[in-house]
């Protein structure tokens, strides 16, 4: 806010450029949803569904935006700037590329990554015919595959997806809400992306037992063109700022039982004034004081 | 409730994550789509079963008392994720700032209510309703000793009050300079971060670099496609000659031309471009004389 050259006039101007400016802990990262030039029903149904699943942090345009993010990414940038989204998912449709979806992130409103994905099967919510969970539920994430570790582009692929669904960062959650599971599946160049509504069955132990409700977007993804960001500007991107960075504490250290112990540094204490427990019969009585004090003060020059 | 794996899933409580390393069954998933989806679903029971299991072990709290639900404490997020913009950037101290620092100088905290004698009650310091009365009502402005008295006092106090605003304006504008100054030291402008950098920009930086030698780039050899050095705006202020004994052949191909020059009957001058140079530039002067008296004409006219 200090390096606007125009200072916002109103309280509301003010917070609303303070909103947007880079900050030590980040907001939650918004998602743009955006229709290419020749979107299908789809492509459409499944923008519509991710907006479900991601709101209140997503904005869905409803008009159609002819842009190629591969050729060109300004009018992404344009848009993420002008909305303040950092991550996007574009929907489009040829005869080359069916059902195409283009998903990624921003860094500094440039185009950070980019993964081109097909969707070859998609059951949308209203297909399944379930209990939904609550809108906003904090999802639990299951990458499941080794693909998802040994393979550069799936390993950025899963970090992106994790970016996406993540939702806001809490200190605590309610245990009884832990509803929503997405859950990613990389076998054969496919990927299977299913969510599951949890059901927490009483067991014997302090553990409930789990079933899985289908539930929600299941989508079958194939990777096409990535647009990865090179490995510098992935480091910048990560770079954390030192005061996050949790403060240790000093002189506290820990025993094998569990014992804190701590460390105090002390001064060098003067023994001679140190109070100890008062004796009261070896207090000074009056009488023994005045004549402690005559035998002081002839050193006192007489004056008249 | 327990679930046997062959590799340990990997962890991240902070973001509700769970990666699960072990190849999939291939067998049970390339099969029909109805058996795929329920190995999918086991697959998924299982892992989710472990993460909430997990979840189950950390630190667990009745929020709200007694009867509230219980949540748990989450770690921190532990998956590296880019940022969304970079991290904002120390600014230099002001110049007030830095005095402010060298006096030792430290903030008061004033009250936000002040008491207003005339009015009895408590007033906002500035602003709406403030104590003191509206300074734009004050119907009173004294003469202060030894100034003018045909002077007009209400329109000194107008034009000052004018001119610290203006000087406080002009003083934010050059901390801001400043700041931004100290930020952007970088003499060559950063190339766009994404990899589609324009030719132009290639160029200049490729320039940039090759004159941050000691000697200013005199030495430095060219690069395989780049093209020679075109004459800079400096070249006509040091005059450069050819070596004495140098290029025999050119300098007598440079003799023999000079005297076909001084011996040919055409004239140096080549009289029809000349012309049509000049008119050209009659022409122009015509059309901008035009333009502005049309200017003029028109705001003579508006004025009434």
């Amino acid at each position: 806010l200090i390096y606007c050259y125009r200072k916002p006039k109103t309280k509301r101007a003010k917070r609303f450029l303070e909103k947007r400016e880079p900050k030590l802990k980040e907001n939650t990262k918004n998602a743009m949803l955006i229709k290419g030039g020749n979107a299908n029903l789809t492509v459409t149904e499944v923008l519509k569904d991710i907006y479900a699943v991601k709101k209140p942090f997503a904005v869905l345009y409803k008009k159609k935006n002819i842009t190629r993010p591969f050729e060109d990414q300004t009018s992404l940038e344009f848009f993420s700037k002008k909305s303040d989204c950092s991550l996007f998912l574009f929907g489009s449709h040829n005869k080359k590329r069916p059902n195409n979806l283009i998903i990624g992130r921003m860094f500094d409103y440039h185009v950070l990554d980019m993964i081109e994905l097909g969707v070859e099967k998609f059951v949308s919510l209203k297909d399944v015919k379930n209990s939904k969970c609550p809108e906003g539920t904090k999802p639990m994430l299951i990458f499941a595959g080794d693909t998802f570790d040994v393979n550069e582009e799936y390993r950025r692929l899963k970090s992106l997806l994790i970016d996406f669904f993540r939702g806001p960062s809490v200190p605590s959650i309610r245990l009884a809400g832990l509803e929503y599971v997405l859950h990613f599946t990389a076998l054969d160049g496919k990927i299977y992306m299913r969510s599951y509504k949890v059901l927490l069955k009483k067991s014997g132990c302090k553990i409930p037992r789990i079933e899985l409700e289908e539930m929600g977007p299941s989508l079958d993804l194939v990777m096409r063109r990535t647009h990865l960001a090179s490995d510098d500007l992935y480091k910048l991107s990560l770079k954390q700022p030192k005061a996050l960075k949790p403060k240790k504490k000093k002189n506290i250290s820990h025993d094998v039982f569990g014992t804190t112990y701590g460390r105090i540094h002390m001064q060098k204490q003067d023994l001679s004034k140190l109070q100890t427990r008062k004796m009261k019969g070896l207090k000074k009585r009056p009488a023994e004081k005045s004549a402690e004090d005559d035998g002081a003060r002839p050193k006192r020059s007489k004056s008249d | 409730v327990t679930v046997e794996k062959e590799l340990e899933l990997e962890f991240d409580l902070g973001n509700l994550l769970a990666l699960d390393r072990n190849p999939p069954a291939a067998a049970g998933l390339r099969g029909a789509a109805p058996g795929r989806e329920a190995k999918l679903r086991a697959l998924a029971r299982d892992n989710t079963q472990l993460l909430v299991a997990q979840l189950w072990e950390l630190p667990a709290e009745r929020a709200g008392g007694a009867g509230g639900p219980l949540v748990a404490r989450l770690p921190e997020p532990a998956f590296r994720l880019p940022r969304e913009k970079p991290p904002p950037r120390p600014r230099p101290p002001t110049r007030w700032e830095q005095f402010a620092r060298l006096k030792g100088i430290r903030r008061r905290k004033r009250t936000s209510l002040v008491w207003d004698e005339e009015a009895k009650e408590w007033r906002r310091r500035w602003g709406y309703r403030r104590a003191g009365g509206d300074p734009a009502r004050a119907w009173l402005a004294e003469v202060p000793e030894g100034a003018d008295p045909e002077e007009d006092q209400f329109a000194r106090l107008r034009r000052e009050k004018r001119e610290r605003v203006a000087r406080n304006e002009l003083n934010r504008l050059r901390n801001l300079a400043r700041a931004h100054r100290a930020g952007t030291a970088i003499p060559a402008a950063p190339l766009h971060p994404t990899g589609h950098q324009s030719r132009e920009e290639l160029s200049h930086v490729a320039r940039v670099a090759r004159v941050s030698t000691a000697s200013l780039g005199r030495f430095q050899p060219r690069l395989p496609k780049e093209p020679a050095e075109p004459p800079s705006r400096n070249a006509s202020k040091k005059r450069r000659f050819e070596p004495l004994l140098g290029n025999l052949a050119a300098e007598r191909s440079r003799q023999l031309e000079l005297l076909r020059d001084m011996g040919s009957k055409k004239p140096v001058l080549d009289i029809t471009r000349a012309v049509n140079k000049q008119l050209r530039q009659e022409e122009a002067e015509a059309a901008a004389a035009k333009g502005k008296k049309q200017s003029q004409r028109g705001k003579r006219g508006r004025r009434q």
